[in-house]
């Protein structure tokens, strides 16, 4: 494993099985990360979201909604809107996409990982937590093609196995994370992995 | 799947001038990212092994240009998307159109007609249908075909049903259509106040006085010099005390008109609040 690449972006994917994964992990996020992390997750549409309420009610961290063309920070997490696509337009400006589903997915988790991945390139780091469907595999093979960190939930802690045991069945992934270790794993990831 | 990395930024530059050049469709100031996968998409769909090979076709084939149009721009649209939307328009905005004498609503963008249809539909139920026109443009002449004739997918209409009700219609939504196999044709009455025309909001102006205007989920396929252009020519093109209505995710904040609009409670509705000369 390459290391002393810096992060510059932290995605997280993820499917059914996937937001209690997220509301143990994010609350024990630090604020001295140097990276903004950005969290993809399959969700029905709702004007009022509770996700990014009990994220932001339980977490150190700003929480965010993407809108259009947002500028996103260091050390904040953002989530991506249903019904839209997330794709970066450089390194800080997001754009929304409404175009067709993407593996039945509106957001779609390889569409958001295949845009940063040609953004950030070797700076991307991603997670792919719990899920039912294979979105998200294509996303993780482009960022480990362009030397970025892939790391998947361990498939025996997931909820719904399928969609991490898919991707450690398809590619060779830099670290496997139990929830438990995860918060500090990603604590650390600013300027090692 | 083709790498997303087929179409590099320097070709893709170059594509746009050569078709802003010969066509007079400047696609420059479009979000680049969506371009991208766009134009990637466009390649998958028409095997093109190449993004060379794209651009010989285009250059020399201007049939195929009203292809590329159509696949560039994206056509993704649906009836009382984003129900709680509606929900506004039906109770507090439309009670504010009611005292003007005449109404007109201009919707931007309108693509194969979802919105155009739904609003129609809402005029209908608050009795302001027949002193309204409804202006259904977009850049895409074939998608606006489409919505003149009414036709959508059968198997939409459960979706739109629940989005209407939710939207706070209550009569029977399969009164508005009639099925032929596995489509749907909505009442040609409904069509009967709307006025089809290609407008490119690029490169285009104003052509009317509005007193509502609806772009939903354009101007996110837009650059920030680009909204801010269009926001222009909205500003332009509303009455005072006119409304303009965006997609859930897109915003007035931080654009060039923002200190003339009032936003109206949490819906994307921004009311003109005083014009460009300060009146």
């Amino acid at each position: 494993m390459e290391s002393r690449k810096t992060t510059e972006i932290l995605l997280i994917g993820g499917s059914a099985g996937s937001i209690s994964v997220l509301l143990e992990v994010l609350p024990q996020l630090q604020d001295h990360l140097s990276f903004p992390l950005v969290v993809v997750v399959h969700r029905k549409s709702h004007p009022e979201s509770m996700l990014e309420e009990l994220l932001r009610f339980r977490s150190r961290l700003p929480v965010e909604e993407i809108y259009d063309k947002m500028t996103l920070k260091d050390a904040c997490i953002y989530l991506v809107p249903a019904d839209y696509h997330l794709l970066f337009e450089d390194k800080r400006m997001v754009s929304l996409d409404c175009s067709e589903k993407v593996n039945y997915s509106r957001p779609s988790i390889d569409v958001t990982f295949q845009s940063a991945a040609q953004i950030f390139k070797e700076h991307t780091a991603a997670l792919l937590l719990s899920g039912g469907n294979a979105d998200g595999i294509e996303g993780l093979r482009c960022i480990a093609r362009k030397k970025g960190a892939v790391f998947v939930q361990d498939p025996e802690t997931a909820e719904i196995a399928y969609m991490p045991r898919q991707a450690l069945l398809n590619l060779q992934v830099d670290a496997v994370l139990e929830p438990g270790e995860m918060a500090s794993f990603i604590n650390q990831l600013g300027t090692y992995y | 799947m083709i790498e997303l990395d087929i179409v590099k930024n320097d070709d893709m530059e170059m594509l746009l001038k050569d078709i802003s050049h010969l066509y007079g469709y400047d696609f420059t100031q479009y979000s680049k990212a969506s371009l991208k996968r766009r134009l990637n998409r466009i390649c998958m769909l028409d095997k093109f092994t190449s993004f060379a090979e794209l651009r010989h076709r285009l250059i020399h084939d201007s049939v195929y240009l009203s292809r590329f149009i159509e696949e560039i721009t994206v056509n993704v649209t649906e009836m009382f998307r984003d129900p709680h939307f509606y929900a506004t328009l039906r109770h507090h905005i439309l009670p504010v159109l009611r005292t003007y004498p005449f109404i007109r609503i201009w919707v931007a963008g309108c693509s194969t007609g979802e919105e155009a249809y739904s609003l129609a539909i809402l005029l209908k139920e608050t009795d302001l249908f027949n002193k309204t026109l409804i202006y259904a443009t977009d850049i895409n002449p074939s998608v606006l075909e489409k919505a003149s004739k009414g036709i959508f997918p059968l198997n939409q209409m459960k979706q739109y049903s629940r989005n209407y009700i939710l939207s706070g219609g209550n009569r029977d939504f399969s009164s508005y259509y009639m099925s032929m196999y596995d489509v749907v044709k909505f009442n040609s009455d409904l069509s009967s106040k709307m006025i089809f025309s290609t407008h490119n909001l690029v490169s285009d102006s104003s052509f009317n006085e509005f007193q509502l205007i609806l772009c939903r989920n354009v101007l996110i396929y837009f650059d920030k010099d680009l909204q801010n252009k269009v926001f222009k020519l909205f500003d332009d093109s509303l009455q005072p005390l006119g409304f303009l209505a965006l997609g859930a995710k897109e915003t007035l904040r931080f654009s060039n008109v923002e200190h003339r609009y009032k936003q109206w409670n949490e819906d994307k509705i921004w009311k003109k609040i005083s014009s460009c000369n300060g009146k």
